[in-house]
């Protein structure tokens, strides 16, 4: 498995000023300065990929992602018309974009990807494509903003992309096409007398770099709302890509943060800000929203979708086949007089019981991370229904397996300090047997049971650890 | 010169699905119809003004999005492929599009002069939106009529649905004037759906119309208090109610068309003809024409 990391992140500005007639204006020329600095130091950070985020390519059904390998035309600005036409042509990993697709459909999104000829590209991905890829050296995605998307969506959108930047092993940028205040004088001005369009919005996009500049995007993040109602027009319904961008950072707030320019843009505040993932050692977030891993939002107004309603049948037939395509079918653990079987464990894959009793001992069958009811894995399967690769937390599922083994000791009359005798299976002792470890100290390691870790090839689940465990019996009266 | 005419005004909504739906030989996609109700409605619209005679459309839609004033096409042809940003799986219409320059040039200079800011699109390879094409094309579908296209201003993102009207308010009573001094007769559209909240889902078949409906019981409330009141000539009621309309319905009269549309036609008092009403992903649209050829002023 190759390890995809993101190696930077940059905010531009969006308007075609910078490409078209950056000479008429010094804030202008020194954001297009800007933006050629950005350009160089992403050629030479070895980047293989850009993955921008534009606010002026809204979409209404998901989220889209331009998958068409080079898409040509001439883009012409609603506003600025005059100043100019940008003819375009883009390199486009189309495959990264299906995989992207793919991975927000896994996190609950809606998504789709776009590749017609004509379609009009936005300009703000235009200018920033433009101007940070001249040369078309590095291929890039695009992705829209959803008018209707709150955080949370947009939070998943960016761990879906960083899902596929990992698992391709990509050394990957993210662009955020946007403006930080947004509202431009509604009348012509001459180039000279361009400005911030107020002081207020002055004041708040500064206070903004400020913390950019500190390197703390969360920070910006859970500021969105607050930062939409005081200096966005609603364009866009808030202040969404600085939510995208933590995402694709880990939600962090110790980020290296360069505020490279900062200018008007016919009244809208530009800047061209570059995030470096090297930590910095400040900034503590103020407060934590929600860390969102799926997408469950109210989306389904056609009609709701169909529970899967799993009823015991007979023990030698699989209950459910639907459940979950991305691996067997379950069965109704099997009954005899000395087995231990708990409604709170993960169904077995076959015909067996979750544990048998005998004298003093417990004997559990092999225990998985799989989750009771949803089936889902915490940490995220290894891999995807057609084999390909993901990535996953190790320690997330080896956790989901000792809380597993935990419900079935318990539905015995027992606990986990009963654990005499463990032996582990692995999928990936290389990758996987630290962070399996670290959790097992803090768990199981307390106990003090005999182990025994073995790396296998497969497991029948796309899991990376099981456990087979040997148990006291508790008393019985 | 004899006086200009506003022969009809019209509500002209513009999603894609319509022409989607009709698979004309400009569109790329190909449906199996659907939407009947709204496609019917434009037949009916378009048999009301067959004998009428008319020289150019004048059309406001609210996706050519400006916030540096209102702007208007100031070339006399455009020709171009229209891929929908939004719906680029309905709608990928290659147009040809001719356009009265002198018309244009009439209200924008009247715009102006008003104090409006105001500004002619004179770049060739600007693509027009595809509210634009698709109103025009489901108006007339012949393509035989020039038009005067004029965008939609954001005042009412900037500012408030009370700035934009007034700024509307003027625009239409411009429009007007425009075209009574200019001599010609003249249908006015306004290309906008009425009460806006989408669906966020699509259904495999976009024209399944098992899944069509209204999105909610309170945006259907606010379609139909519209509707009365464009059948019952109420023009200054949907003046007076236009900002909780807007707001309450996320209704897609924010671009501006409908009020300007109304101050076009003098705020008519005699009703409008519906000619059909329905949603399309959840979104209300209503075609309806003000006969204003037939009540002309004494
Ligand atoms: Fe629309």
């Amino acid at each position: 498995m190759r390890n995809g990391e993101l190696i930077g992140s940059y905010i531009v500005p969006v308007h075609p000023h910078t490409i078209l007639v950056p000479e008429q204006n010094e804030g202008w020329s020194r954001l297009r300065e800007a933006y050629d600095t950005a350009a160089q130091r992403i050629k030479d950070s070895g980047a293989d990929l850009l993955i921008i985020y534009s606010t002026t390519w809204p979409s209404i059904i998901g989220h889209q992602i331009i998958a068409d390998p080079n898409p040509e035309w001439v883009m012409v600005d609603h506003d600025f018309h005059d100043l100019g036409s940008i003819p375009y042509s883009f390199n486009i990993d189309e495959d990264f974009a299906h995989a992207w697709d793919k991975a927000n459909e896994k996190r609950g999104l809606k998504s789709r990807t776009v590749a017609y000829h004509g379609f009009p590209i936005d300009v703000g991905s235009v200018v920033a494509l433009k101007l940070l890829n001249p040369d078309n050296s590095i291929p890039a995605v695009i992705v829209s903003s959803n008018v209707y998307a709150n955080r949370s969506e947009t939070t998943v959108l960016a761990k879906a992309c960083m899902d596929v930047v990992k698992a391709t092993g990509r050394k990957a940028v993210a662009v955020t096409a946007m403006s930080l205040s947004n509202r431009m004088f509604t009348t012509p001005i001459e180039p000279k007398d361009d400005r911030i369009h107020s002081l207020k919005d002055d004041e708040w996009n500064r206070k903004i770099l400020e913390f950019l500049g500190e390197g703390r995007l969360e920070d910006v993040g859970q500021l969105s709302r607050t930062i939409h109602q005081q200096i966005r027009v609603n364009k866009v319904v808030a202040f969404k890509p600085m939510w995208w961008l933590s995402g694709m950072n880990q939600n962090r707030n110790n980020l290296t943060g360069e505020v490279l320019a900062y200018e008007a843009i016919h009244g809208a505040g530009g800047a061209v800000v570059h995030l470096d993932p090297t930590p910095s050692g400040t900034g503590d977030k103020e407060y934590d929203e929600d860390d969102v891993e799926y997408f469950a939002g109210e989306r389904n107004v056609l009609d709701a979708e169909h529970d899967v309603i799993v009823e015991a049948e007979s023990i030698t037939e699989p209950v459910s086949k639907a459940i979950e395509t991305n691996g067997p079918a379950l069965w109704e653990p099997t009954e005899s007089e000395d087995s231990v079987n708990s409604n709170a464990a993960p169904k077995p894959v076959g015909a067996y019981p979750h544990a048998r009793r005998v004298g003093d001992l417990l004997y559990l069958s092999g225990v998985g991370p799989r989750q009771p009811g949803t089936n889902s894995i915490p940490g995220g399967p290894i891999h995807d229904e057609n084999g390909n690769p993901l990535n996953y937390d190790i320690k997330a599922q080896t956790q989901a397996v000792i809380d597993n083994i935990t419900r079935i000791l318990e539905e015995a009359g027992g606990s986990l300090a009963d654990v005499l005798d463990v032996t582990s299976f692995l999928v990936d002792m290389d990758r996987d047997f630290q962070g399996y470890n670290e959790v097992w100290a803090e768990t199981l390691g307390q106990v003090g049971p005999t182990r025994t870790t073995l790396a296998i090839k497969a497991l029948p689940t796309p899991i990376a650890v099981e456990m087979k465990v040997i148990a006291k019996a508790p008393a019985t009266d | 010169m004899t006086k200009g005419e506003i022969v009809a005004g019209c509500l002209a909504p513009h999603p894609p699905h319509l022409v989607y739906a009709e698979n004309p030989p400009q569109n790329e996609p190909v449906a199996e119809g659907g939407w009947e109700q709204l496609r019917w409605g434009y037949e009916r619209l378009r048999e009301s003004l067959a004998d009428v005679e008319y020289d150019a459309i004048v059309l406001l839609s609210p996706h050519w999005q400006t916030y540096v004033g209102t702007h208007f096409l100031g070339l006399p042809h455009f020709k171009n492929l229209s891929v929908d940003p939004v719906f680029p799986n309905l709608f990928r219409y290659h147009y040809e599009l001719d356009i009265d320059v002198e018309l244009s040039q009439q209200i924008h200079d009247r715009a102006a002069e008003a104090g409006l800011a105001t500004k002619m699109m004179n770049n060739p390879d600007f693509r027009v939106d595809y509210g634009t094409i698709t109103t025009g094309h489901m108006f007339n579908p012949g393509w035989d009529k020039p038009f005067v296209v004029i965008s939609s201003n954001r005042s009412r993102d900037y500012y408030s649905v009370e700035v934009m009207q007034e700024m509307m308010m003027e625009l239409g009573r411009v429009t007007r004037e425009a075209i009574l001094a200019s001599g010609k007769k003249v249908v006015v559209l306004a290309s906008n759906s009425l009460s806006h909240r989408h669906f966020t889902t699509e259904s495999a078949i976009p024209e399944d119309m098992s899944k069509e409906h209204i999105t909610s019981h309170a945006m259907h409330l606010w379609d139909m208090r519209m509707i009365e009141y464009f059948r019952t000539g109420q023009a200054q009621r949907i003046i007076d109610e236009m900002p909780e309309f807007t707001e309450q319905a996320i209704a897609e009269s924010d671009g501006g068309g409908l009020t300007w549309l109304l101050s076009t036609l003098d705020l008519p008092t005699y009703p409008g003809i519906l000619h059909g009403y329905g949603t399309i992903i959840g979104t209300g649209n209503a075609i309806v024409e003000w006969p204003a050829r037939n009540h002309k002023e004494a």
